[in-house]
């Protein structure tokens, strides 16, 4: 046991927001164990969440995923954590508190992180139903409870939190109106410009914005149905969501007779102490120098101080910058240094994209030497660079535009030798205080090799994340300083890209991980590295693949679709989405045995839901005796080729898209590749099988087959190109053959086709030269390693079931047959689905 | 005989040594779950560095019954494994999560003998 002292000193925190939770995580890991005891009075139902980060509850993300620390680690950490308790009293002469529980405890120090709550102006009506502010999580219940019955809303406020909230307002399906009494959004970032920038690139996606409004009164009864203005004009609303501003939570300071400024805020000196030296306030109900730090950063700085000089160090509150960056709504605003500041004490860059919406401003010292602000509106990737050089008084270049307009023919992003001009003091994370020296240092001695360990390692970009593009420049430049040489590689463990480790495969005729590894890697790979090799020897050998089954992605590695709930879901081929009646039975019979949810998909074929992992090898035993095969839905190789009735029924058809769609799947069914592999055969232009959206798509012409090449679906939608024209079948087969090959053998993991091509220099015209002129002279090679991909193939799944020691894999317990008992179902619409 | 067992235990502390299946039943550079009363843990058997580790068969980020199933692997020399579901990513040495994140997972001691894979159980 180490040594503690015989009294534990008593800290006692009101308030367990962000700044409050900081505080005692920097306190327990700076504190000698025994030297205090933290109790913490939090008047919220939850332990302190990510409050910067609230809007992303509307899309999402959970209560828990944006809790800071669970309750648990409060216990751990031997913290009494009383939740749902609002401190009432403070007796600062006896430093006792009470709570509205009836609950007293004495301090030796006090620590105030009471925080702020939303400023409601006193306009006529805001206590009506359906007046909301946007502040905790229970606010965001209680919007999302209403939305529903409401179809338009207005946001009061038209600063940082108003926009998040007409951002919120948005993604609650709501016609969204925003109502700013200045003359411009975001006064305290942006100049008249900027906020022009952005009110247009607001508008663009439906928001209105109205400028210069004041509000009067809010009208409805009982809700909310109108809003009128000083100018006379009126709204029709049925939600209204005030963001006007904050107001520090000093009321119970005030109580306890402790300073507090003119306009609200609890007073404190740069130790933070109020006026009573035992009583310290931080975050956002703090008044230092004037100010109220709306911000997590200074917050954050404040409770590291006031932890300094608690366990005997010293620091000082400095105040902070108020530079700031956000992406609202989708667009990039970003505001640093002092952004106003202009002629005669500056001299002002501007540069302005009417078309792309893009807006930026820098203000230059008079004498051309320093960055003194500027302001960013649709694009702000070189922002931490610029608030760099403003904080630690880079001498600027000549021409000082390159700032702003970034390198002009002259190679790639300058930054990587901006952050290594970067003083050691600079700090890169101002969420958790973290110097560039700290970081490279830990590079260094750590040896760390990625940004999550430097993430990890420094806690730096761990909070807002702004800083983490800068993060991996720092890595980039360190590595490079010592030597080593930085490329695309695919993780720690092989200093080689997709594309050469493919090469090598082959030319060593490598068949295993562990070979591979062995003798061109190091270590013992990892999640990136096993199943990218995977896919190559796949791709490759075309070998069964569970041969090697604790290489793969758990998908692969028990050919089926992983689930919530731990279950996995069965989709048999149906090439084409062509199915005869008595397979269509057969499913429907396997399903009701053994009680799987079933679902058409979105590729023409059908989903089997729920099956135990236990239950695979017996449920596709009567699926290959019924004629199925494997639908690899689980694999990053080709799914579906989706067909349209073609010719053959439909009047416009101009040849059979059915046949060629089974034809073509068939071709390449089971082929792996560096992700998923989607197709299309429309039989004419009305295109009705979507292939304009697949990797592949076909399109029967008069006078044969229009191919199309490299679209999407899924988060980022691209059309496919259309590539070649008038194709007959064969030609059409053989361009297929040399493309998927080249691509199989050329993409870095994970990336679909229209990504690959987005990257490839030259494009779809380089392309066509490669696939069809036969510019590299590789066309015979790809043609021959996609026919023996072709001939080698089989169903993965008929192997496993005619294979006992195979079989045997498939069991949930070593140790016991019985199933996972955490499994369970409940019934929705007449079928299970998963309780979770 | 063959007696592997992880460096970092509290093997010192085990009360009991539970006799999970047969080596054989653990895949080569996989893991396998045992059910140990009314727990899951999830069992490793890291061929490539000829070490077994084993840990909750539960993923504490969104409360799967998984680990099992995860790949192993290791970050900057330190054997991992990594949910099959999110690829969080946990020490099996210590438990703790590689990612920065503040839930962690219970590791077990583990030993090897005559062909038998034991869980050491802490009461
Ligand atoms: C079942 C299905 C939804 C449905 O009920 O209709 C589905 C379900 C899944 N899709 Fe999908 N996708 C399904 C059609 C689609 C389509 C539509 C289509 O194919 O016409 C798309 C858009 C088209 C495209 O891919 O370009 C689609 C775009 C995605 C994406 C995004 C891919 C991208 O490039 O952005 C993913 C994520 C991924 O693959 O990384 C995904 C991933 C998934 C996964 C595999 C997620 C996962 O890893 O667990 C889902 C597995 C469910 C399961 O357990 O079986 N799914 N998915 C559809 C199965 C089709 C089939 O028969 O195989
Ligand atoms: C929607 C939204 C978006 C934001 N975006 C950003 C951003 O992008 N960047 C940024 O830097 N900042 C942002 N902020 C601001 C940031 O969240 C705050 O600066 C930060 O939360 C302040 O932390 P705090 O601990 O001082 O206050 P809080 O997080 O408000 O915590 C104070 C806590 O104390 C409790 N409390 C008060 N009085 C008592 C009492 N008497 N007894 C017991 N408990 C009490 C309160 O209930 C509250 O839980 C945003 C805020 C909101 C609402
Ligand atoms: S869109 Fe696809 S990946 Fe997303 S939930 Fe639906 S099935 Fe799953
Ligand atoms: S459940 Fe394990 S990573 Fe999400």
């Amino acid at each position: 046991m180490s040594s503690s002292p015989a009294h534990p000193q008593r800290i006692v925190v009101i308030g367990n927001g962000m700044v409050g939770y900081k505080f005692c995580e920097k306190l327990v890991a700076k504190a000698q164990p025994g030297a205090y005891q933290i109790t913490v009075f939090g008047e919220e139902p939850r332990p302190a969440y990510d409050r910067v980060h609230l809007s992303a509850y509307f899309s999402g993300t959970t209560a828990e995923e944006l809790t800071m620390a669970p309750v648990s680690w409060y216990e751990e950490n031997n913290i009494n954590l009383h939740l749902g308790e609002l401190v009432t009293g403070i007796d600062a002469t006896s430093k006792l508190i009470t709570t509205h529980k009836g609950l007293a405890i004495s301090y030796d120090k006090l620590i105030l992180a009471t925080g702020s709550s939303a400023f409601v102006p006193p306009i006529n009506g805001v206590e009506k139903e359906g007046v909301f502010v946007y502040r905790t999580i229970e606010d965001l219940d209680a919007m999302l409870e209403y939305a529903p019955k409401a179809r338009t809303a207005a946001v009061i406020g038209g600063g940082l939190l108003g926009l998040e909230a007409a951002k919120a307002a948005m993604d609650m399906g709501l016609t969204t109106h925003v109502i700013e009494f200045a003359s411009r959004l975001m006064p305290r970032q942006l100049d008249e410009f900027g906020s022009d920038m952005l009110k247009k690139k607001l508008e663009n996606l439906g928001i209105s914005i109205h400028l210069n409004k004041s509000t009067t009164a809010i009208l409805g009864e009982p809700g909310v149905r109108k809003m009128t203005f000083a100018d006379g004009s009126e709204l029709d609303v049925d939600m209204i969501i005030v963001s006007a501003g904050i107001k520090p939570r000093d009321e119970l300071a005030v109580k306890a007779g402790l300073s507090v400024g003119p306009r609200g805020g609890i007073l404190v000196n740069d130790a933070l102490q109020t006026s009573d030296p035992d009583i310290y306030a931080i975050g956002e109900s703090a008044l230092h120098g004037g100010m109220i730090y709306g911000l997590v950063a200074p917050g954050y700085d404040m409770a590291e101080t006031v932890v300094t000089n608690l366990v005997g160090g010293e620091k000082t509150f400095k105040g902070f910058d108020m530079s700031t960056k956000l992406k609202l709504i989708g667009v990039d605003v970003a505001s640093f240094g002092d952004p106003f500041i202009s002629e005669p004490n500056a001299r002002t860059i501007v540069f302005e994209d009417r078309i792309k919406g893009i807006y930026k401003r820098i203000n230059i010292s008079e004498d051309g030497k320093y960055l003194l602000g500027g302001i960013l509106v649709g694009e702000a990737a070189n922002y931490n660079m610029l608030l760099q050089t403003v904080q630690n008084r880079i001498i600027v270049p000549p021409d000082a535009e390159d700032l702003i307009l970034g390198s002009r023919g002259g190679g790639s992003e300058s930054a990587g030798a901006g952050v290594l001009s970067l003083p050691e003091e600079a700090t890169i994370c101002s969420c958790e205080g973290v110097s560039k020296g700290t970081i490279c240092n830990s590079i260094k001695d750590e040896k760390l090799c990625d940004v999550a360990s430097i993430k990890k390692c420094t806690k730096a970009g761990t909070s807002c994340g702004g800083c983490v593009p800068m993060l991996g420049d720092l890595l980039n430049a360190t590595l490079k300083e010592m030597g080593q040489e930085v490329k695309q590689v695919l993780c720690e463990h092989f200093q080689y890209s997709r594309h050469e480790i493919l090469d090598i495969v082959k030319v060593n005729n490598i068949r295993t991980f562990d070979e591979l590894i062995s003798h061109h890697g190091k270590g013992d790979g990892c999640e990136i590295c096993k199943p990218a090799v995977a896919s190559i020897l796949a791709s490759t050998w075309n070998e069964l693949i569970l041969k090697q089954a604790t290489i793969q992605d758990t998908n692969d590695r028990y050919l089926a679709n992983i689930q919530k709930g731990g279950t996995y879901s069965v989709v048999p081929r149906i090439a084409g989405g062509e199915i005869t009646p008595e397979k269509l039975i057969v499913i429907g019979q396997v399903a009701a045995k053994y009680g799987l949810y079933t679902k058409i998909t979105g590729g023409q074929r059908i989903d089997m839901f729920g099956a135990r992992v236990d239950q695979l090898p017996d449920i596709w035993e009567e699926l290959v005796n019924a004629g199925f095969e494997s639908g690899h839905a689980y694999g990053k190789s080709l799914r579906t080729v989706k067909s349209c009735v073609g010719s053959t029924w439909c009047r416009y058809g101009l040849h059979d898209s059915v046949g060629f769609a089974i034809q073509i799947e068939e071709r390449y069914r089971g082929l792996r590749s560096p992700h998923k592999l989607k197709g299309g055969v429309s039989g004419c232009v009305r295109e009705c099988a979507e292939a304009q959206s697949k990797d592949f798509g076909i399109i029967a012409t008069e006078k044969g087959w229009n191919l199309y090449i490299c679209g999407n679906g899924g988060a980022k939608p691209q059309h496919a190109q259309l590539f070649a024209t008038d194709l007959d079948t064969e030609t059409c087969l053989r361009y297929l053959d040399r493309f998927l090959m080249f691509y199989i053998k050329t993409a870095e993991p994970l990336n679909r086709t229209a990504t690959w091509l987005n990257k490839m220099e030259g494009g779809i015209e380089y392309l066509r030269q490669v696939i069809i002129e036969d510019s590299l002279g590789i066309c015979a090679d790809l043609e021959r390693e996609m026919e023996f991909m072709v001939d080698t193939y089989a169903c993965e799944w008929k192997e496993v079931v005619n294979n006992p020691e195979l079989r045997k894999r498939f069991q949930h317990f070593v140790n016991t047959p019985e199933p996972d008992p955490s499994i369970n179902f409940r019934p929705e619409r007449g079928q299970k689905v998963p309780v979770i | 005989m063959l007696s592997t067992q992880n460096p970092d235990t509290r093997s010192s502390e085990v009360t009991y040594w539970f006799k999970a299946a047969e080596v054989s039943a653990f895949p080569a550079d996989g893991g396998a779950c045992v059910k140990y009363q009314n727990q899951q843990i999830a069992v490793f058997n890291f061929t490539r560095r000829n070490e077994w580790y084993a840990c909750q068969n539960m993923c504490p980020h969104k409360q799967q019954m998984i680990l099992a199933r995860g790949l192993v692997g290791d970050q900057c020399g330190e054997p991992k494994v990594a949910c099959p579901f999110h690829k969080k990513t946990f020490s099996l040495l210590t438990g703790e999560n590689l990612n920065g994140e503040c839930y962690e997972i219970q590791t077990y001691p583990v030993k090897v003998e005559d062909g038998f894979v034991y869980i050491g159980i802490t009461e």
